[in-house]
């Protein structure tokens, strides 16, 4: 049995700072087994969210040292020997107490999203679909809403201004997933580009670097995305009726005009 | 206090919840979801395998009759019929609807639904989506219930039902961000709050998993059923010490894996109970033919979840078990690496990730975990009523599908099939009340006191340590196999723990603080570990999820249900009551009368 030196910020929304916590460790130990042990021995009211402790449910992000992270699927044994741990919440979203954000602003776009209408059944009652045509969409289904791609998007992780108009990966995720279901028969690839800023996104792939569940967002979501707005900003008939019901040419909507 | 006026006030919002909550609100009635933590994290996201249904896309011959058998045999027959009735009928139409809400599970080669092989099941059964479903299931319903103007309160703990001459009119609770109390005051109210696994140390449930539906509704007068029928899965995870219980899906040996202890031998031909013979492969050849040829018998591997566990509980116990304490799970030498990773992408990934183990090239260890409560709150089988008025109760925290044991994948049609018959009653409920029920104030100030009890002491025990000592006396004492004189001294120890925990003292203010919602937690576990062990000291007899070791075998004349109610001065009691009677005709799809027991071969009585 060894120990560890973990710093954990402690603080709410008026501030706070990195307090340093030693305690034992076994091995196999997570990240999110530590900050237990702290709270179990040394500070019972340390506040941390988290449910599953199996990478299922993503409710423990935080980062650990700058990079953003479920808790408890970042193994001790990952950090040399004496390198310095820091355990930080997320940073794009506000500190309600310690490790634990306000991330009800997911929630909020999420009910921004048209939903799921599907086409009608087959002439037998039934819902045809292949494994193949089902297989990219299943790849968004894998998302557990732990909103580390929200927390790494530099689109709002440093301009708090933009949350008004950028959905953030997680919601493009989510808006691929429903646009090539194969049942679907809704229309979003306009509100993607007029009111959830798909334009922002300048394909960093931060976002699919941080995903626990390997999700290729930015390669399979977002610009398949961009590319059926853009098909449809150079389709003639599509142009012709934007100009006839006096809709802008294709950035959106000054007002909310995010800063990147 | 915040004040927030209802007709239909659902607690929980896992699929039990969640289900329910979209029933109601299509009913045309104000409906408020509550959950403990943020929405679409509750612990149906755990659910692995599938979902149980005879839709009869991969195998036709199978339909609700063979599920209803499958069910009843399984819970070795003290499940209610009806409820098993419902369950198997209704599951299918569940099932599509979820298709129609945008869930996308794997397919068949003709584009239908498939359906994967589970323990106790006879035919491929299980819609899923690899071995995620449950992630699949809750988001669908979270996506669904969106838009269905729902009133949620995200990280909300529940903390008392308010009922008064045996009607219910609200519950009170308190918001974890701000740690302020919250009243709403409801027409009726649905329970759909889950299970007490963790009042285990080894566990495959989550933190919240405390019974506090449970307890409240002991509190406020229903009746529980059968608590001490409680599921330890067979297969969790051993180490490393970090992740032990944690759950491994079923689907492991649905899709062809096998035990084996340390000398490499498939034990669990050892261990086919009399109840099943007949069903059950009794060599190893018969036993991997089954998985393409139904005309084969099951083999002894998917055996209902009461009997694998106590099977390996057995090997472990005789010096057969593998380094860390298990067995041996393998499906490495039986498929192939890409079927592996395709079918079980999530075990791969947790077992790479936290154990260093690539399932594709060695065996998983495993042991049986604490998993899941078969009792609970006494319900109606139609309407999932409970004993009190106007309060309702679906999904794990409600008693009957699943009698003495539960079948994998029963649990996520239970939630879906009684979530929407226990939401569509409600409602209707709630309609024919003209008035909202009055509440009685003082009721109301008495719990805000007791909420902040905690908080207001600064001297006293600690919640934490309470907890644990629970988790390690549920472990040592009311376990896989249960002795007489050890459930006395568990008995014992949980009132005595129960005293400590009236004196809990925690450090800090209100917002956010875990040591305030585990002094609160640890009093409806103490409530629950106290039903379970005193239902367990009375049913001398095994069965299913409850083994005494003093009584090893079932007994048909205890073929009845136990019922848990708080008498007149607040002490718990215990009761025997007889099964409903089941109708001839669906008597007839069972077979076999008498029920099996433990161990191997033990079915006794008449």
């Amino acid at each position: 049995m060894g120990s560890v030196t973990m710093r954990i910020f402690r603080g709410d929304a008026t501030g706070g700072e990195l307090v340093p916590y030693t305690v034992e460790t076994d091995p196999g130990m997570v990240v999110l087994d530590v900050v237990h042990r702290v709270q179990a021995t040394r500070q019972p009211d340390l506040a941390v969210r988290w449910n599953c402790k199996a990478g299922k449910c993503g409710s423990c992000g935080a980062e650990v040292n700058g990079r953003p992270r479920l808790m408890c699927m970042t193994r001790m044994d990952t950090f040399a020997p004496g390198e310095e741990i820091t355990v930080t919440p997320l940073k794009t979203f506000p500190v309600i107490r310690d490790l634990v954000t306000d991330v009800s602003f997911n929630y909020e776009v999420a009910k921004t999203i048209p939903a799921f209408r599907p086409k009608a059944p087959e002439a037998d009652g039934t819902r045809r679909m292949y494994q193949q045509d089902v297989d990219r969409v299943q790849e968004f289904h894998k998302c557990i809403e732990c909103f580390l791609c929200q927390d790494v998007c530099h689109v709002i992780r440093d301009h708090e201004e933009n949350k008004k108009a950028f959905a953030g990966p997680r919601y493009f995720v989510r808006i691929a997933a429903l646009e090539m279901h194969p049942l679907d028969t809704n229309d979003r690839i306009e509100l993607a580009r007029l009111k959830h800023g798909l334009g922002f996104c300048n394909i960093t792939k931060c976002c699919t670097e941080v995903c626990p569940e390997g999700i290729h967002i930015t390669d399979n979501a977002i610009i398949p995305l961009k590319e059926r707005a853009v098909t449809r900003m150079y389709d003639p008939i599509a142009w012709a009726l934007r100009r006839v019901r006096g809709e802008p040419a294709g950035t959106p909507p000054d007002p909310d005009r995010p800063a990147t | 206090m915040r004040r927030h006026e209802y007709d239909v006030v659902v607690i929980g919002a896992g699929g039990a919840g969640l289900r329910a909550a979209i029933e109601a609100s299509a009913m045309g009635v104000r409906t408020a979801l509550v959950c403990k933590s943020l929405l679409g994290k509750a612990h149906t996201v755990m659910a692995e395998g599938g979902i149980a249904a005879a839709l009869g896309n991969v195998w036709k011959e199978d339909n609700w009759k063979v599920h209803f058998r499958d069910t009843m045999r399984g819970g070795k027959l003290l499940n209610h019929w009806r409820m098993a009735q419902i369950h198997a009928q209704e599951a299918p139409a569940r099932v599509l609807e979820l298709e129609e809400w945008g869930a996308l599970f794997d397919r068949t080669k003709d584009g239908l639904i498939l359906q994967r092989d589970f323990g106790g099941h006879r035919y491929a059964r299980l819609a899923h989506v690899g071995d995620r479903t449950g992630l699949e299931m809750i988001k669908t319903l979270q996506h669904h219930a969106v838009h269905r103007g729902i009133d949620v309160f995200m990280e909300t703990t529940m903390f008392r039902l308010l009922a008064e001459d045996g009607r219910v009119s609200g519950a009170i609770g308190y918001e974890r961000q701000t740690g302020r109390p919250i009243l709403l005051h409801a027409k009726a109210v649905i329970l759909a709050t889950g299970g007490i696994g963790k009042a285990w140390t080894v566990t495959s449930n989550s933190w919240e998993y405390t019974g506090d539906g449970l307890a409240m509704a002991l509190e406020a007068g229903a009746d529980l059923l059968n608590m001490e029928m409680t599921q330890f899965h067979p297969t969790g995870m051993v180490w490393p010490l970090s992740v032990r219980g944690l759950l491994v899906t079923e689907g492991v040996r649905g899709d062809g894996g096998t035990l084996k202890n340390a000398e490499g031998e498939r034990f669990m031909f050892r261990y086919i109970p009399e109840f099943f013979r007949a069903e059950t492969a009794d060599t190893e050849e018969e036993a991997d033919a089954w998985y393409e040829d139904k005309t084969k018998r099951r083999t002894p591997d998917l055996l209902p979840r009461d009997e694998v566990a106590r099977a390996i509980n057995a090997e472990i116990k005789a010096g057969r078990g593998s380094p860390h304490g298990g067995v041996f799970l393998d499906i490495a030498t039986r498929r192939s690496a890409d079927y592996i990773r395709r079918r079980l992408p999530s075990m791969y990934h947790q077992f790479m990730q936290l154990a260093g183990v690539d399932i594709t090239r060695e065996p998983m260890e495993i042991a049986p975990t604490c998993h899941y409560l078969m009792g609970g709150v006494k319900v109606d089988p139609d309407s999932q009523q409970s004993t009190v008025a106007g309060l309702f109760a679906a999904g794990e925290v409600a008693a009957g599908l699943h009698g003495a044991n539960r079948l994998g994948g029963n649990s996520l049609s239970d939630l879906l099939v009684f979530g929407r018959r226990a939401g569509l009653y409600a409602a209707e409920y709630a309609k024919r009340l003209a008035r909202m029920p009055a509440l009685d104030e003082e009721r109301v100030r008495r719990a805000e006191r007791d909420l902040a009890a905690p908080l207001d002491r600064h001297e006293g025990e600690d919640p934490y340590a309470v907890q644990s000592e629970l988790q390690r006396t549920m472990q040592s004492l009311v376990g896989i196999i249960r002795t007489g004189s050890e459930l006395e001294e568990a008995i014992t120890k949980i009132d005595a723990l129960a005293e400590r925990a009236s004196r809990t003292a925690t450090r800090g203010g209100r917002a956010y603080n875990p040591s305030w919602h585990t002094a609160l937690d640890v009093r409806s576990q103490l409530t629950c570990a106290a039903s379970v062990a005193r239902s367990a000291l009375t049913r001398e007899e095994s069965r299913g999820g409850h083994t005494r070791e003093d009584f090893p075998k079932a007994d048909a004349a205890w073929g009845k249900r136990l019922v848990v109610t708080r008498g007149g001065d607040g002490r718990m009691e215990i009761s025997i009551e007889a099964r409903p009677e089941i109708p001839a005709e669906l008597q007839a799809l069972l077979g076999e009368e008498r029920p099996a027991g433990a161990p191997a071969a033990a079915a006794g009585g008449s």
